[in-house]
């Protein structure tokens, strides 16, 4: 175990080499790019042995990665916001070919106007591709999500997206415990075997057919079987490296009688908040999303069976419904806790600040109101 | 084309191309690819985009190719095929082709700027476009491959398709790439040949390949190996090789026969007057000159 204090980019890029992929493809795109820039240093010096390909396109990036992953070798890339979004088709392409693909995706603002600062936005609207989704609040837990990534693609054969806010992490220093290359490989081995393009055994793969639904269904199947098997991967890794993160984090829940809900960074303030209240005689508790895909309903409900009221904060926003986030919790809800209001509000849009005020007043408005309205907007500039 | 300049060489008996795949009668596409097939052998891998290719491939559970089959999206050939060399280097696996093999539209159109970046990058891989001029697949619409005077059902009678076909071998000479080839199914032994180069070259390699389609064309399907043979025998298609994007070796040919020949045998060309095949006879002259000095 040594110890690296870096910028968030630098420790997913350190995740990244330790994972040992052979295949890397990308293109530079603000705020990702200091992650590829470090592989390619990585792998011209030495430290790292793998294809790099430098692509022209994010499209192409993810068509590169989907081919060589279907040659059966471990593959990785990281991008942000437009790049994501040029990518959408291959996305979809990558999870009905089942392949094993780990990719960063540093959260940005989708333009216009252009804003190079954190929106969750350009992954939650990926949200239909098929991919895992992974939202992680410190840079020491993007380290562990994309070693924990691998082990759970490689396994359920879906691709995983691990989500950072762009800046607040990707260019944040942080302490991070790095374990060795022993341990890692111990807990990652090489990839498994699977089915492949082979001279060998020619088969065709992506080929017209009429079990198209099945395909779905199977892909359905590997979503639900992903929930264990991320508890699982999660548990094996606290167990070897003494860090482990659940599918969602619950802070104060038990008997709090309003609950925050939200992802990322956020969730950090939140607690602050928390912590305040509790001293006031406030009995507020944080409930933190990390895994997005496949959606924990049930981990939430339980996680919210006590709490009488509910203020989800998402720093995203789907136009003409509301926060992404809270839209999936009032799903969740509906059938185990279906009086439970649920209060919505948009916040950190364009990397807007989400202070320990901001917070505060959505504590204050939740309270005021007897039931909940349309969602709140908090940080609009006057 | 002179006979007696043809060369020599065995062609493999063995048939990657199975018989009982979907393919229109008369197809040009289906014996391109049996051709290269021949050239390239069985330790080929192939990626095809959406095309006639791709469904003359045939559909689960059925293929009618002996090679692994990738297929993918419409604009990621060239890419598709860097990805899988990228992974089979990793493996240390030296001695396998990739093919990319695309349509025109795959090509000209949708595919060039993953076309564009491999070449750039001169990715190991041979880059073949079928070109029948147009998406025939989808149903007969233009595509930049078609030439003017076309009707397809996006450019329908009278308003014909006004604008040239894209030289895209002039575009991949611009990438400097080690090897570029015309070749054309109505000269199979040419085909292979060039094939038989290609895959001895490390590097981008890019072979346009001539396949009349009897369907969009509006042509009987016995016509198809006549039709190839006159577009060369015209000058509308000439046989050449680019090495380096500098070095033109043009195929010898004889005296060209008149344009007319070659228009006057397919109803996509049905509007064209006595004055229109004047100005292609000339624009044909033209190139040849073009290309004659190239190859000094």
């Amino acid at each position: 175990m040594t110890t690296m204090f870096d910028v968030g980019n630098k420790v997913a890029a350190k995740a990244v080499q330790l994972c040992r992929p052979e295949v890397i493809a990308a293109y530079p795109i603000t705020p990702q790019t200091v992650i590829v820039e470090e592989l390619a240093r990585m792998v011209e010096a030495g430290e790292l042995s793998a294809e790099y390909l430098r692509v022209e396109s994010e499209h192409s990036v993810m068509a590169a990665t989907c081919a060589a992953a279907s040659m059966g070798v471990r593959t990785f890339t990281a991008t942000s916001s437009q790049g994501l979004a040029f990518m959408h088709e291959m996305l979809h392409w990558a999870s009905l070919s089942r392949l094993p693909i780990v990719m960063i995706n540093v959260n940005r603002a989708l333009g216009p106007g252009w804003s190079i600062w954190v929106d969750e936005t350009d992954s939650l609207s990926q949200r239909d591709t098929g991919w895992l989704q992974f939202y992680c609040e410190s840079s020491h837990e993007v380290f562990d999500s994309i070693i924990q990534a691998y082990r759970i693609a490689e396994q359920i054969l879906l691709p995983v997206m691990v989500n950072l806010e762009g800046f607040i992490l990707s260019h944040t220093y942080e302490i991070v415990d790095i374990p060795d290359q022993g341990g890692i490989d111990r807990f990652l081995p090489p990839s498994p075997p699977r089915e492949c393009l082979d001279v060998d055994n020619p088969s065709m793969f992506g080929s017209t057919t009429d079990y198209y639904i099945n395909f779905r269904y199977k892909m359905h199947a590997g979503m639900e079987k992903a929930k264990v098997v991320c508890r699982e991967v999660d548990d094996a890794f606290k167990k070897e490296f003494g860090r482990g993160y659940g599918l969602l984090h619950a802070y104060l829940c038990e008997d709090a009688d309003l609950i925050l809900i939200t992802a990322g960074t956020i969730a950090g303030t939140c607690r602050v908040v928390a912590d305040r209240c509790r001293a006031e005689g406030l009995k507020v508790g944080v409930l933190r999303i990390r895994v997005f895909r496949p959606f924990p309903g049930e981990l939430i409900c339980e996680a919210l069976k006590s709490a009488g009221k509910v203020a989800v904060i998402d720093r995203d926003f789907s136009p003409g419904c509301g926060g992404i986030f809270a839209q999936e919790v009032k799903a969740a809800l509906q059938g185990t806790l279906p009086g439970l209001p649920v209060y919505e509000f948009i916040a950190g849009l364009g990397g807007k600040d989400v202070t320990d005020t901001d917070i505060e007043s959505i504590i204050d408005q939740t309270g005021e109101m007897s039931k909940p309205g349309e969602c709140k907007w908090i940080g609009l500039l006057k | 084309m002179d006979r007696s300049a043809q060369i020599k060489f065995p062609i493999a008996a063995e048939e990657l191309v199975r018989s009982g795949h979907t393919a229109c009668p008369g197809c040009g596409a289906v014996l391109a690819m049996k051709y290269v097939l021949k050239g390239l052998g069985p330790r080929t891998m192939v990626v095809i985009p959406p095309s006639c290719a791709g469904t003359i491939a045939a559909g689960f559970p059925f293929c009618a190719l002996k090679i692994p089959v990738l297929r993918i999206p419409f604009e990621t050939t060239a890419i598709s095929a860097s990805g899988i060399r990228a992974a089979l280097d990793v493996m240390g696996k030296k001695d396998i082709h990739v093919l990319a093999w695309a349509g025109d539209g795959g090509t000209f159109d949708i595919g060039i700027q993953a076309l564009s970046g491999a070449a750039e990058r001169n990715d190991d891989i041979i880059y073949v476009c079928y070109d029948n001029e147009g998406y025939m697949n989808t149903g007969i619409q233009r595509s930049s491959s078609t030439p003017e005077g076309a009707w397809t059902t996006t450019t329908p009678s009278p308003y014909v398709k006004d604008t040239p076909k894209k030289d895209i071998i002039r575009i991949m000479a611009a990438h400097k790439i080690p090897y570029i080839a015309t070749a054309s199914i109505g000269y199979p032994s040419d085909l292979i040949k060039k094939v038989n180069r290609a895959k001895e070259i490390k590097g981008t390699k890019f072979i346009l390949i001539f396949s009349p389609c009897p369907t969009g064309w509006r042509y009987s399907p016995d016509m198809t190996i006549r039709i190839a043979k006159l577009a060369t025998e015209t000058g509308i298609f000439p046989l050449y090789e680019v090495e380096d994007g500098e070095k033109y070796l043009l195929n010898p040919g004889r005296t060209l026969k008149p344009v007319k020949a070659y228009f006057s045998v397919q109803g996509r060309f049905r509007n064209l007057t006595e004055e229109n095949l004047q100005w292609f006879e000339e624009k044909v002259r033209k190139e040849q000159a073009y290309l004659s000095r190239m190859a000094g």
